[in-house]
């Protein structure tokens, strides 16, 4: 079961979201400024893209994270990895583009890690600078978390949910090639597309929503 | 012979395939060339090693033939197995040795033996002072597993042994302190892993932390493979306690019982791995790591 975070839903339609953002940002819980990640608080680097991936499961991050950077790219990649929000302010670090939450769904540690880390990020990330990643559906016996639970998740911060077996060399490169483009998008390099227009567009060819049907 | 080396045997000359078959059987030179001129190469597969296996064993074959035929099947296959490297370093200072393969040989198979009760130890010489060392695990109480062996390729006149392991990647530090007592092994898997690490683009944001997970595995189990250990169990037992005053349970007389029961191919080890894999918080619970030191895996957990 998903309990409710303090983010509010953002609603559709632009007109709204003045009001729903500024609402919401005042229910995300505490902390400080400093320990809140927000999207736009720092200047771009030079054609740099960062990506932060949170999750527990160290090794497969580091796995991603190197699938990543074989991928051919104009833009200079950066991937940060952090098991779980907020970051330790001691580290010196670029404006971040793109967070990626990992879960994996063997572990139900995982999925509270990454619940808990969620509040510890501007609401505005939501709005395209975001996205799920579930690994280990695949070995359905060994899950612990209910696919639904992570769908629910995704779907309560409105943001895309991908289903990939990181473990499985092709899954993840493949994977991998997805993140390296939606990133160039989230940082702006890619003329014409916004995070926010790609998020639409993945929005769009989403199935309805559990609580829709 | 053995019932069990003649399965071996058998199980061997079945994996050649036919192209190969008379080579191999030369190159082992057990079954004299005049015998195996009686055998029909032509039948069926099945068939032939049957009649190989029966003049095995008319010339009573031992678990060293059938040790050395394993190794010579797979120096024809070397290219289907995975090979670690691990370079030997000398420390400053120390001189060359002059190396006489004949005491290596020797002392390795001692060294072995008394580590470890049930081993199976084969050498074979090969091209260019290289020897296949062929070594076949088993456990205290387990005859050394013939189907599960593992082989070093030492060249002797220079730093480099070639290793493939099968799933005892546990025995590899046992393995490699053998070869410490005439140099020094550092594997090179391990340096080139941490070049893949040091990736600038790749940032840990956590690294003060992990460092910290590692310096406190490696102080709760140390360096060296642990036990081999198969299950642990607890079993608890208390009343239960609860901040709700009023609660059901909180006027419960009967104490509760629980039992949780781990089991692994190698618990131990897989314990060691739960906090650098992110899976669990280190230091772990000294429930779990007082194993080794009081040297039991049955737990009852009692209220004070």
């Amino acid at each position: 079961m998903v309990t409710r975070p303090s983010v509010l839903p953002l609603r559709a339609g632009l007109p709204h979201f003045e009001r729903s953002a500024r609402t919401s940002r005042a229910a995300v819980r505490p902390p400080t400024g400093m320990s809140v990640l927000r999207p736009l608080d720092k200047q771009p680097g030079l054609n740099t893209a960062t990506i932060l991936l949170v999750g527990t499961e160290d090794a497969l991050l580091q796995q991603l994270a190197d699938s990543m950077l074989k991928e051919d790219c104009t833009s200079e990649l950066r991937v940060h990895l952090a098991r779980s929000l907020p970051l330790p302010s001691s580290v010196d670090r670029p404006r971040i583009d793109l967070i990626v939450f990992v879960v994996n769904l063997h572990s139900k540690y995982s999925l509270r890690n990454v619940e808990e880390s969620l509040h510890h990020v501007d609401a505005t990330f939501f709005l395209g600078k975001a996205a799920f990643l579930a690994t280990g559906a695949g070995r359905e016996s060994h899950c612990s978390v209910h696919r639904n639970t992570i769908v629910k998740l995704a779907h309560t911060y409105r943001s895309p949910l991908f289903f990939c077996d990181l473990e499985i060399e092709g899954f993840r490169a493949t994977m991998a090639q997805r993140l390296v483009r939606m990133l160039q998008i989230c940082a702006g390099h890619v003329p014409g597309v916004s995070a926010l227009n790609l998020l639409s567009l993945l929005r769009s060819s989403e199935t309805p929503a559990p609580e829709d049907l | 012979m053995d019932e069990t080396v003649a399965e071996f045997i058998k199980r061997t000359i079945l994996k050649i395939p036919m192209t190969e078959m008379m080579t191999i059987l030369k190159a082992w030179d057990f079954l004299p060339e005049n015998q195996l001129q009686t055998v029909n190469f032509r039948q069926r597969k099945e068939s032939l090693v049957q009649d190989l296996v029966l003049l095995c064993e008319s010339k009573r074959a031992s678990l060293r033939d059938a040790a050395l035929l394993d190794i010579i099947y797979t120096q024809f296959h070397r290219h289907q197995k995975v090979w670690d490297v691990f370079q030997m370093s000398k420390e400053p200072g120390e001189d060359v040795d002059l190396f006489d393969m004949e005491r290596f040989k020797s002392s390795f198979e001692k060294i072995l033996r008394r580590a470890l009760k049930n081993v199976t130890v084969s050498f074979r010489d090969a091209e260019e002072n290289a020897v296949w060392i062929r070594i076949a695990w088993g456990t205290q109480y387990r005859k050394p597993n013939q189907y599960k062996p593992v082989y070093v390729v030492y060249y002797s006149q220079t730093p480099y042994a070639f290793t493939s392991f099968c799933h005892l990647k546990s025995n590899a530090p046992l393995l490699s302190q053998k070869f410490e007592t005439h140099n020094s092994t550092m594997p090179l898997q391990e340096t080139l892993e941490l070049d893949m690490h040091m990736d600038s683009r790749i940032i840990h944001e956590n690294r003060i932390e992990k460092e910290r997970v590692q310096r406190v595995t490696q102080e709760t189990f140390g360096d060296y493979p642990q036990p081999r250990l198969e299950f642990a169990q607890y079993k608890l037992e208390t009343k239960f306690k609860s901040d709700f005053h009023g609660g059901i349970l909180a006027e419960r007389k009967e104490p509760l019982r629980c039992l949780i029961k781990f089991s692994s191919p190698h618990l131990l080890e897989a314990l060691k791995s739960l906090a650098p894999a992110g899976i669990a918080d280190a230091p772990l619970s000294p429930l779990l790591t007082c194993i080794p030191n009081k040297g039991m895996n049955y737990f009852k957990i009692r209220d004070k």
